[in-house]
């Protein structure tokens, strides 16, 4: 019984994570049409990130802001040069576009920090023990990470929301034809969101290093894990993101712990599942893809 | 490509008979002792694994230096080739040392999946082969042959160590987290034998797929399973990742850890606290106190300026173990019989400690019990001793 309890409390841990790179996947899909593999790179990148920052200074509290700032940056950059060139073209040059950028960014990787694995220190304030279950702790860094993950997700529940900007977001991804009917510019909104999904990208990549370590291609497993997310929860929404992490979070590590045979399986069994009870998933109104 | 392989012209089959004459001409000429003997020396120069492949090849400098150059009266040439862990130019790597290279005996490599065209190489042509690390268990098993030998250790036999010191020390119940691939398989089944033969028993294997790091829902279901201690093998950074998983998840404290001893190999600075007391066994550990090792140690040491470490202890045995054959044969590696034989029958004066080989080619070994202590390994028992791998499925031919 207590075994179910930290797997719950696991899987919900790495729900979080996993929410905070839906979120950027789903809303850059959502409002720009965008089959963004990238995004995975993005995570990859915010790790090397947060290896070097620490290598260097020894605070990984430095590397937070440097992911999220430069996040938004990268991503500013990416979709003034590239992406933006790309919207009104098939998914297939997309396609061909964002798979370019996985290569370019895991061969600078390569060039730059080589192909090694490398773990990342705690930092030392918050390594240790916090007991979870009467047998089972918890370091008390994943506990922070639970709390910031938290803490984004409110941030961006609350943006999204409550303010002019985020219902313009909510317009774009759920009502394309609405944005200009509004007579908004959609040009800076596809800016925002793809520069805020980059940094929340880099943001897990930073939180996660020290509880995963860093090696070559580690974006490709949650990338594809996070396509899964954004499927059940519905495109573009994102406290479909949330609850779709959650649920993919749960399921994964109960399947990891009680059916290890089935475990690769069990996430795409239940996004079939969602997909046959809800075409356009939990949370999805549709869009575009209806 | 079609096209080329399926036309044998005239000329083409002219140019081919020729070649074949010239290879069998020049053949005996080199027999006799002619020029150099050329060893390939075939080893990750790059990548994850350049330094084991490093410290392997500074290994077999330096036993040739303690030769004076030469092996069954033949002047050796070292001709390195980097195989950066990529099993898939293994072929491709192994046809070139062949070929271009001219290589007459092969030694490598650290990777397990690029040591099987080594092996497959060695297999199909009957070129003498070396293996200084890669612990697959098929290449002393299924795949055997008289003329592929490992200077290192079967995945089997250091797992197999720590299980049945475990089972002596009254251990009962144990269960083994790994990577779900082949080195972590084999180690399992030599933990589960080890137990069995202790009086022991391996209630479960924990696996994950190789090298994801999600060790928590692993971790989790530990406690439940109400077993006396926890067995392991991960290498590098994934091993670092695990212990300190292990340390935070407060499982340390109620039940040891133990493993394979490359869990602790090398990865003690990363670990840091959370590895101290860990015991793991493996046929080479920090303060082994012999004659032997303390000269290569220190012989090690004055030419590159490193700590010798079980890579380079492995290299300068695979040296060893080649100069043994090449004198028996006097430097002939056409000579099977003679040099195979002579390394079969060998006692191979290692720093490890003396082993011999058993009837398919794996050294017959101490396995120590270690104990991380401050960044170091130490030796505080043995674990098995003279350990052979069973050679399931080896028949030679």
């Amino acid at each position: 019984m207590t075994g179910l309890l930290s797997q719950l409390l696991n899987g919900i841990q790495y729900g979080l994570l996993l929410f905070l790179i839906s979120s950027g996947l789903t809303l850059i899909f959502g409002v720009m049409g965008v089959i963004n593999l990238a995004h995975g790179s993005l995570f990859m990148v915010g790790a090397y990130l947060a290896f070097v920052v620490v290598r260097e200074t020894g605070v990984l509290w430095l590397a937070l802001p440097c992911a999220v700032l430069g996040g938004l940056a990268l991503g500013a950059v990416l979709e003034h040069g590239l992406f933006r060139r790309f919207y009104r073209r098939e998914h297939l040059d997309q396609v061909l576009l964002t798979f370019a950028l996985i290569l370019l960014f895991e061969e600078a990787r390569s060039l730059l920090l080589g192909n090694d694995f490398h773990s990342v220190n705690v930092p030392a304030a918050l390594d240790f023990p916090v007991p979870v279950t009467a047998t089972f702790a918890y370091s008390a860094y994943r506990l922070v990470v639970l709390g910031i993950c938290l803490l984004v997700a409110a941030l961006l529940f609350l943006g999204i929301e409550r303010t002019r900007v985020g219902s313009a977001v909510r317009a774009a991804a759920e009502r394309p034809e609405m944005v200009e009917l509004l007579g908004l510019d959609p040009r800076r909104i596809q800016l925002l969101v793809f520069a805020v999904g980059t940094a929340l990208a880099m943001l897990a990549g930073a939180l996660a290093a020290p509880l995963y370590s860093v090696y070559p291609g580690m974006g490709d497993n949650f990338l594809i894990v996070c396509f899964v997310v954004v499927v059940v929860g519905g495109v573009g929404s994102i406290s479909g993101a949330f609850w779709g992490a959650l649920l993919i979070g749960i399921v994964d590590t109960l399947g990891k712990a009680y059916a290890p045979s089935l475990a690769g399986l069990a996430i795409y069994l239940l996004m079939a599942a969602v997909l046959l009870w809800r075409p356009t998933g939990l949370l999805g109104s549709g869009g575009r893809l209806a | 490509m079609q096209q080329k392989t399926g036309s044998i012209t005239r000329r083409n089959l002219g140019r081919l008979a020729g070649g074949l004459a010239a290879t069998t001409l020049a053949a005996p000429a080199l027999a006799q002792g002619g020029g150099a003997l050329r060893v390939g020396l075939m080893l990750p120069f790059s990548g994850t694994f350049a330094a084991l492949g490093e410290n392997i090849a500074a290994a077999v400098d330096l036993h040739l230096q303690e030769r004076g150059g030469k092996m069954g009266g033949r002047a050796i040439e070292i001709i390195r080739l980097d195989d950066e862990s990529n099993p898939a130019n293994a072929v491709q790597n192994v046809n070139r040392l062949l070929g271009r290279d001219k290589a007459e005996v092969l030694i490598g490599t650290v990777h397990s999946g690029v040591v099987m065209a080594l092996v497959q190489a060695s297999r199909e042509r009957g070129v003498p082969l070396i293996i200084p690390n890669a612990g697959n268990v098929a290449a002393t098993r299924s795949l055997c042959a008289r003329t592929v030998f490992r200077s290192s250790f079967s995945n089997w036999q250091p797992a197999y160590g720590m299980g049945l010191a475990l089972g002596k020390q009254g251990v009962k119940r144990a269960v083994w987290v790994t990577w779900d691939y082949a080195a972590g398989s084999e180690s399992g089944e030599g933990f589960r034998d080890g137990l069995k033969a202790g009086g022991a028993e391996l209630v479960k294997e924990l696996k994950l797929p190789f090298p994801e790091t999600n060790f928590q829902p692993l971790l989790a279901q530990i406690p439940d399973l109400k077993v006396d201690v926890v067995g392991a093998f991960f290498a590098g950074g994934g091993a670092v990742q695990f212990v300190r998983d292990y340390a935070a998840s407060g499982l340390k404290d109620k039940i040891p850890l133990c493993g394979s001893g490359f869990l602790t190999e090398g990865t003690l600075g990363g670990q840091g606290a959370a590895a101290e007391g860990i015991r793991t066994a493996l046929h080479y550990g920090d303060g082994l106190d012999n004659p032997k090792n303390k000269t290569f140690r220190d012989a090690f040491k004055q030419k590159t300026g490193r700590e010798a470490d079980v890579y380079a202890v492995q290299g300068y045995d695979a040296a060893q173990m080649l100069g043994i054959g090449l004198d028996g044969a006097k430097g002939d590696p056409a000579a099977e019989a003679a040099w195979a034989g002579a390394i079969e029958k060998a006692r191979i004066d290692s720093p490890r400690g003396a082993f011999t080989l058993s009837p398919s080619h794996n050294p017959v070994q101490n396995i120590y019990l270690r104990e991380a202590k401050g960044g170091q390994n130490v030796v505080i028992g043995i674990a098995a001793e003279a350990l052979a791998d069973p050679g399931t499925g080896c028949k030679m031919s």
